[in-house]
């Protein structure tokens, strides 16, 4: 009896499911999809009453106001900020924390200051940043960002990375260097492979924090280096909001996180996870 | 003959002396770029900043004679300080739990493999990753008074029109922050105990069942203490991130109505860069490290302790 009623409960078990992932997802994406639609309105549909939920027409002008008038400028320059920097922070962060898992350098020590490094609140060390920018001209220019971006990743690569690194037997590397490679030939023929699926997942953590920091880009940028999520306060006005803009804006500087997680889809959980098991 | 051949090898390895030393001292080498850069842009700009705030440095003058600590002292006098140390609080000790609570529901509702479900994990990724400023700006336009979706919503379940001034009433201002916040970061919190739900001891849960225990008891005794050691960790970054919180912030409210959801963050940029207190500014900064300095060193501590 109970074997035949098992795969009945089963199936309305699973239809169950289905249904609370399904309103779960709709509740979690929906302000996103009000974002995307907005972008696609016309003014008059934007503040149409009651609220429409289709746009009538899709329609691009909204973006197309955002490339006439230079704005997209911020993306780029995000683009270059956010990709300079996390590429440099994974190179050198990567080199470091194979240092610290292969030689032990500076022992426990060092690596409790680099994650110290992080814990530092932005807002704590933001002002003193800011003062010495000035002091050396690089306030509103991209080398003051990148570096900024750099450290502020580097904790985060180099401690997702030495976990990673000590996974890798050591057996491997030895006997790589047994067969005549030297130390450089091992990390980049030996290692680098092995934590491939790793550097991918902190790659991607590294680009969207950078991306999506607001704090230090507000204070250490004017007019030449906007990134993207200052301009988008900026469509914040006094008396009127400028939706059009502000969604347009949103959509076109979420399209790169967008892109960069859906390819590394499959690295990312594990590299949340561990960074969470590990850190 | 097996002389030649190892002379060969090492012929072929070419040991120049600027290839030694850059493999004997490599420990030290690869170490050096990055650290470097920490001292530079980390550790550089704190000392710094603790000179400054022993001075009497402002917008108006530089003076930068030493005042001892009167900086500090003056941190004890600044009710607006102290009470955006509490709005902090409050959004933290209420946006926390509840993230925990909807993040650990989500994980059950996708525990079991069921088809499609990489594809929802995939979409609900897409709030926490999305950067915080185009979530504040993307709850502002749903909450808006007249044009938003919510009033729309809450108006067609109440029958009649319902005008909320989200951003501005000051008994809707914390709802509107905590709501958006709980949107953002649920989802991480749901990520990160799927992984650690996922990887639950199978054997242990099946034996609890062929036992007949409940699902709390099962829960009680089993579950909560596999995935203990994840949730504190978790807890412990978006505590961090919370008791910093800015962007949704500033997105949403920048602050007001009056100083009415000025977190400490927002009240030491505002000290730092409009009143420009350069001083005092580092002297808040170092109160905002201590804190959470100490919160960190008591969390870990009893971490180490439930372990």
């Amino acid at each position: 009896m109970r074997i035949g009623r098992l795969p009945a409960r089963k199936a309305r078990i699973l239809a169950l499911r289905y249904l609370g992932a399904g309103v779960v997802t709709l509740l979690f994406l929906f302000p996103v999809y009000w974002l995307f639609m907005i972008s696609f309105k016309t003014p008059d549909e934007i503040y149409h009453l009651p609220p429409l939920w289709i746009p009538g027409q899709i329609q691009f002008s909204n973006y197309y106001v955002l490339f006439k008038d230079g704005d997209v400028l911020a993306i780029l320059n995000s683009l270059i900020v956010a990709g300079v920097s996390s590429g440099i922070a994974i190179v050198l962060g990567t080199l470091c924390a194979y240092s610290l898992a292969r030689f032990g350098t500076g022992g426990e020590n060092l690596a409790m200051w680099i994650i110290s490094q992080r814990m530092i609140p932005p807002i704590a060390v933001v002002f003193p940043i800011f003062l010495i920018y000035v002091y050396f001209g690089l306030v509103d220019g991209y080398l003051g960002l990148i570096l900024l971006y750099t450290a502020f990743n580097l904790p985060y690569v180099i401690w997702m990375m030495r976990g990673y690194i000590v996974d890798v037997p050591l057996e491997l590397e030895e006997s790589a260097l047994v067969d005549g490679l030297n130390r450089w030939e091992v990390i980049w023929k030996v290692v680098f492979p092995m934590v491939r699926p790793g550097l991918m997942a902190t790659s991607v953590f590294t680009f969207v924090f950078a991306w999506n920091d607001f704090l230090f880009a507000l204070v250490l940028t004017r007019t030449e280096v906007i990134t993207f999520p200052v301009m988008l306060t900026h469509y914040f006005g006094g008396q009127s909001n400028f939706w059009a803009k502000i969604a347009a804006m949103s959509v076109l500087g979420t399209l790169p996180i967008f892109v960069a997680v859906s390819v590394m889809q499959r690295y990312l959980v594990r590299g949340i996870s561990l960074g969470a098991v590990k850190g | 003959m097996a002389l030649s051949a190892s002379l060969n090898a090492a012929e072929q390895r070419k040991p120049s002396r600027l290839g030694r030393v850059l493999e004997d001292r490599l420990p030290y080498l690869i170490v050096a770029p990055a650290i470097l850069i920490l001292l530079l842009v980390g550790l550089f700009p704190l000392i710094y900043s603790l000179i400054v705030s022993f001075q009497r440095i402002t917008m108006t003058e530089n003076d930068t004679s030493f005042v001892g600590l009167l900086n500090y002292a003056e941190l004890f006098k600044d009710t607006r300080l102290w009470v955006s140390l509490g709005h902090t609080a409050i959004i933290t000790v209420i946006a926390l739990p509840l993230e925990l609570l909807i993040g650990f529901l989500m994980a059950q509702l996708f525990i079991d493999r069921m088809p499609g479900r990489q594809l929802f994990v995939a979409l609900l990724v897409l709030p926490t990753v999305i950067s915080p400023i185009v979530a504040g700006a993307t709850w502002r336009l749903m909450f808006d008074v007249r044009f938003g979706p919510i009033g729309q919503i809450l108006s067609s379940f109440a029958g009649e029109p319902v005008r909320i001034l989200w951003t501005v009433n000051p008994a809707y201002v914390y709802p509107a922050i905590i709501i958006c916040e709980v949107w953002q970061w649920s989802p991480f919190m749901f990520l990160l105990l799927l992984a650690a739900l996922s990887n639950v001891d199978q054997s242990q849960l099946e034996a609890a069942e062929i036992d007949g225990a409940s699902y709390l008891r099962v829960l009680r005794a089993i579950v909560l203490p596999a995935i203990a050691p994840i949730v504190a960790v978790a807890c412990l970054i978006r505590g961090l991130d919370l008791v910093r919180i800015f962007d949704i912030i500033w997105a949403l409210t920048e602050g007001g109505p009056g100083s009415m959801t000025e977190t400490v963050s927002l009240y030491t940029y505002v000290q730092g860069f409009s009143q420009f207190e350069t001083s005092y500014t580092a002297a808040i900064s170092f109160l905002v490290i201590a804190l959470l300095t100490l919160i960190t060193t008591l969390v870990l501590k009893r971490m180490d302790l439930a372990r």
